[in-house]
């Protein structure tokens, strides 16, 4: 039998992966990659101002990653290209939540946890938090999965058909925004738009459509933080990180056999 | 049945001026089409045509003038060309069933009318060039749509590829009652159906009917068999050249046939 914190660490990976897939798989195919690390990074603002301010961790993310969705939505291709806005966005926002963790008295060890993750330091609260926000993203991407589906296929014939990308997208930030809080303690803010992409990247290979890479992006999502837990748990190793690697493998794998593949039919 | 000119407009831009970024990108532009027309719009590259479809269509707003469309009016767009992700799995049975789901026996059968009965399990990303064309046209069919507007439907195709596409325009207007609004980059060879032919450079420079040549030895031999039933000229009668900056309203209003400064 599993030690009680390996079960809730289990289940939070797990939790934090589904809510990954719908949402990694629109970050590919929309090539918002640089999007999700510059929401990621701006979450340590948000927790850096929790922890001064003493305000509430979950919704501190959450507010601080929408007002740099916004920010990047609204700004975007009037005199920067939105990479550029994006890396100043990513990199002030790290450093700014940095600096001002360093005021505040005690808090550089916990620091650590939410720039590298602590899953194995999951509480019942946290995995209660992070289960509302897998709900609450999935949950959206469905209400929202075909016009957003058409808004990324193309922008004018979403618009001829009366489907309007601009708020399509906020449903993408709202859901960015909460998968950033949800993995904040996960993964911590530098890995988790690893979670969101290389799972995606891993799935493309095995899917014929978006729905079937969506399912794809869940199952090998999961398989990796199983995996990664087991090896940490084995190897005595940080265990964020080693989820990461673990899903990493899994794409390196899913490429090696899509090539075989090919090269047989080509044969 | 040709076009009724007492229809209802479907769409009506009167002085329409577009600017992008501050720059002033087309200049009070009339345009009217109604139910059953075939009309044809040509420029060259830059000279604000996709520009006036983005604004036909709702993705960008006047800056000035006004936009009217008809009450409940359907768009079924066809764009230039799609730039789906390689990232992105997309069958072509799964893109039919965008924005909204329908029965697998009604896609079926708009992919046999499109020719192309077969291609429901294939990537999208794996037809050719008219394939993609065909399939792209039938998905926009799907919803019975008042407006088709195809934003240089043609650009991949060659010349016998044109003059098929057209002839399956003309039929779906005799089938379907639709207006039809056709982008091209062609400024002397348009659709022969065209009931009206306009010639966008930032503005209207001018506008009329294609001219029905088909019977002449000349433009049988150029067009081919078959392709002459379907393509026609457009000849220009503009008063001014087509690249000065700002045009002078006085001059466009009064255009005698002179000149055809295109060629």
């Amino acid at each position: 039998m599993p030690a009680d914190f390996m079960i809730r660490a289990a289940l939070a990976g797990i939790g934090l992966a589904l809510a990954c897939a719908p949402l990694g798989c629109f970050v590919v195919w929309r090539r918002m990659a640089y999007y999700g690390d510059a929401t990621a990074h701006a979450a340590l603002l948000g927790v850096a101002l929790s922890l001064a301010f003493a305000l509430p961790l979950y919704p501190a993310v959450i507010a601080v990653a929408l007002v740099v969705a916004g920010l990047v939505t609204g700004l975007s291709g009037r005199h920067h290209a939105t990479d550029t806005l994006l890396g100043v966005l990513a990199h002030g926002t790290l450093a700014a939540g940095l600096v001002a963790v360093s005021f505040v008295q005690g808090v550089r060890a916990d620091l650590m946890a939410y720039l590298f993750g602590d899953i194995l330091a999951v509480t019942r609260g946290d995995l209660l938090t992070i289960w509302l926000g897998t709900g609450a993203v999935l949950a959206l991407l469905a209400w929202r999965w075909s016009g957003l589906l058409m808004a990324t296929v193309s922008p004018e014939m979403a618009v001829a058909a009366g489907i309007r990308p601009r708020l399509e997208q906020w449903a993408l930030n709202i859901a960015l925004a909460l998968v950033v809080a949800a993995g904040i303690r996960i993964v911590g803010a530098l890995l988790i738009s690893a979670m969101l992409i290389i799972p995606a990247a891993a799935a493309r290979p095995l899917a014929r459509t978006p729905e079937g890479m969506a399912l794809a992006t869940g199952v090998l999502g999961t398989v990796g933080v199983f995996g990664g837990l087991t090896a940490a748990w084995h190897a005595d190793t940080p265990t964020g990180p080693t989820i990461v690697c673990a899903v990493a493998i899994l794409f390196v794998l899913s490429v090696l056999a899509s090539s075989l593949r090919s090269a047989r039919q080509r044969r | 049945m040709r076009a009724s000119a007492n229809a209802p407009p479907l769409v009506e831009l009167v002085g329409v001026s577009v600017d992008l970024d501050g720059q002033p990108v087309l200049d009070r532009v009339d345009l009217t089409v109604r139910r059953g027309q075939i009309v044809t719009i040509v420029g060259p590259n830059g000279s604000g045509k996709s520009t006036l479809v983005r604004a036909i269509i709702g993705a960008v707003a006047p800056t000035a003038g006004t936009l009217r469309r008809g009450p409940g009016l359907t768009i079924g767009y066809v764009p230039q060309r799609l730039a789906i992700d390689p990232s992105m799995p997309m069958t072509v049975a799964r893109f039919m069933n965008l924005p909204r789901r329908r029965p697998g026996a009604e896609i079926a059968a708009a992919l046999h009318d499109a020719g192309l009965p077969d291609v429901g399990r294939r990537q999208i990303t794996d037809l050719s060039g008219g394939q993609l064309q065909r399939v792209l046209l039938a998905r926009a069919l799907l919803d019975g749509p008042d407006l088709l507007i195809l934003d240089e439907a043609t650009a991949g195709l060659d010349q016998p590829g044109i003059a098929a596409f057209y002839a399956r325009i003309e039929q779906v207007r005799a089938d379907q009652g639709c207006a039809v609004l056709m982008v091209s980059h062609d400024l002397q060879i348009v659709m022969r159906a065209s009931d009206h032919v306009v010639c966008l450079n930032g503005h209207v420079c001018c506008e009329g009917a294609p001219e029905i040549v088909s019977s002449l030895p000349g433009y049988r031999r150029l067009f081919g068999d078959g392709q002459a039933d379907t393509l026609a000229v457009y000849r220009h009668h503009h008063t001014h050249s087509h690249d000065h900056p700002d045009p002078d309203p006085a001059t466009r209003s009064a255009a005698p046939p002179a000149r055809d400064d295109a060629a």
